[in-house]
């Protein structure tokens, strides 16, 4: 496991910013949500933890409608989740997303990148959105790569861009699907350190992750899902040193003593 | 040797490859359009226009272009009165029934090759387009068509070659282009394998360059990944 230490703030979490109420998905036979019912409160951070198969990307997928769901009710910021649409976009804007696969528009510099939603999307003038663009990718430390596409840059640096891509947008809630899945050991860090950041400033955060480290000192409530049901949420310094469910049991020994 | 050459003037052998250059680039920049037009419409979410893309594409590339340019002279002009804004012209008016013809046609391949290049676009392109907020036109014209175009580069020289060579249908409806003039000129003169080594070698002059032109840009822009 990565540890990055940190000393945690109290964020005092005020107002209901995500709601999930009763959710239902299945994909073909596999019901893959259950019932799911989470609540995370404006400033919280919220780790997502489980085994693969679990429905814990699915679950973050749905909050911005990447997928769809069959029944129960997702509400942001006190609106229920729009069809497709105007609508739905305007909510996408307000729900920045971290892809585990990096995602950047692969034929677009890194600033290109950075600066097209604020373009397209806010209508923020051209100079300014280049003005904030590069603040952002100094704030994630990779300035100096601006001008590069996102092929030549390394995991950990394309990661980290695609954090201020979304954090461009403004957005009121940061989803975060596996964020160091697909990274080099020595590269997690880099982009555990920017959530780090992101998670002090108070920044609304649901995070999808295999990092028990950053869940440790970073959030401020983990909720372990297995078989598409949320089994436990607790504190991360109780779920972690005292987990009450045999699964959450089970599935911390087999990661955390070897 | 080539001395009969010099006397066919209206058109001449230039003036003829000129007419197949115009025949090309109009029918190419207008196919490239309808055919783009109709790859977003076989991606869309709506499932009408996705069945109207779908429909055109399946019916199009399948008719024979010789019925579908032949068509455009008999049944468009001379049933249906569409004279194309030259009712009194028609020499313009067969160039312009014929790249009618032409566009519809090649539109259903320029449509088939862009849409095997949107598939090579990864999924998670358009999701982190969505995710910012993008709609689905934007997504589609922001970031999937400009990279499925960089790796469909190839396939649009192929079918832009073959567009080249399909003008020669357009003599069927008359247009003084290359194929007309090599078939009066082949009734008038001994020298038929002269003839057709001259236009072939006028062909190859032209499609030639453009595969290798396009050839190399498509190593240029290719996106890396």
């Amino acid at each position: 496991m990565t540890e990055v230490s940190v000393t945690k703030e109290d964020v005092v979490p005020t107002g209901e910013l995500v709601v999930l109420k009763s959710v239902n998905k299945h994909f073909g036979a596999l019901h893959v949500l259950q019932d799911i019912d989470l609540t995370i409160a404006r400033g919280e951070v919220v780790v997502v933890i489980g085994p693969s198969g679990s429905g814990k990307s699915t679950l973050c997928r749905a909050i911005n409608r990447l997928e769809t769901i069959d029944d129960g009710a997702i509400s942001i910021d006190g609106k229920p989740l729009p069809q497709e649409g105007k609508e739905l976009a305007r909510l996408r804007a307000d729900v920045g997303m971290v892809f585990q696969s990096f995602n950047l528009f692969a034929h677009k510099t890194v600033l290109e990148n950075v600066m097209l939603g604020q373009i397209k999307v806010r209508k923020i003038d051209k100079k300014k959105a280049e003005e904030n663009a590069r603040a952002l990718l100094d704030r994630v430390g990779v300035a100096t790569q601006a001008d590069k596409y996102p092929a030549q840059l390394s995991g950990g640096q394309q990661q980290r861009v695609a954090i201020a891509r979304a954090l461009a947008m403004d957005p009121k809630v940061m989803l975060f699907d596996e964020p160091t899945s697909a990274l080099d050991p020595e590269m997690i860090n880099e982009v555990l350190e920017v959530m780090q950041q992101l998670a002090r400033d108070g920044m609304t955060m649901i995070v999808v992750t295999h990092e028990m480290g950053f869940a440790r000192s970073a959030a401020n409530r983990v909720v372990f899902m297995a078989d598409g049901r949320i089994v436990e949420e607790a504190a991360p310094e109780q779920f972690f040193s005292n987990p009450r469910s045999d699964r959450a049991k089970d599935f911390l020994s087999k990661i955390l003593h070897h | 040797m080539f001395d009969f050459l010099s006397d066919y003037d209206d058109p001449s052998l230039l003036g003829a490859f000129w007419m197949t250059v115009k025949l090309t680039v109009f029918s190419g920049v207008g196919s490239l359009v309808w055919g783009t037009l109709l790859a977003a419409m076989r991606v869309s979410p709506v499932p009408l226009m996705r069945g109207f893309g779908a429909a055109y594409v399946n019916i199009v590339r399948n008719i024979p272009l010789t019925v579908i340019i032949v068509f455009s002279s008999l049944g468009l002009a001379d049933i249906f009165g569409m004279t194309m804004g030259a009712p009194d012209d028609f020499d313009l008016q067969g160039f312009r029934l014929a790249i009618l013809g032409l566009v519809g046609y090649t539109a259903a391949f320029v449509c088939e090759a862009i849409r095997s290049g949107i598939n090579t676009v990864p999924l998670g392109q358009a999701e982190a387009a969505r995710a910012i907020g993008l709609n689905f036109s934007q997504t589609l014209r922001l970031i999937v068509l400009p990279q499925a175009f960089r790796s469909v580069i190839g396939p649009l020289a192929n079918v832009l070659i073959a567009l080249t060579k399909n003008t020669t249908v357009a003599a069927a409806i008359g247009v003084a282009e290359a194929a007309t003039l090599m078939k009066t000129m082949i009734e008038n003169e001994a020298q038929t394998l002269l003839i057709g080594a001259v236009f072939a070698f006028g062909f190859v002059v032209l499609t030639l360059p453009t595969g290798l032109i396009l050839g190399w840009l498509s190593k240029r822009l290719a996106v890396k990944r």
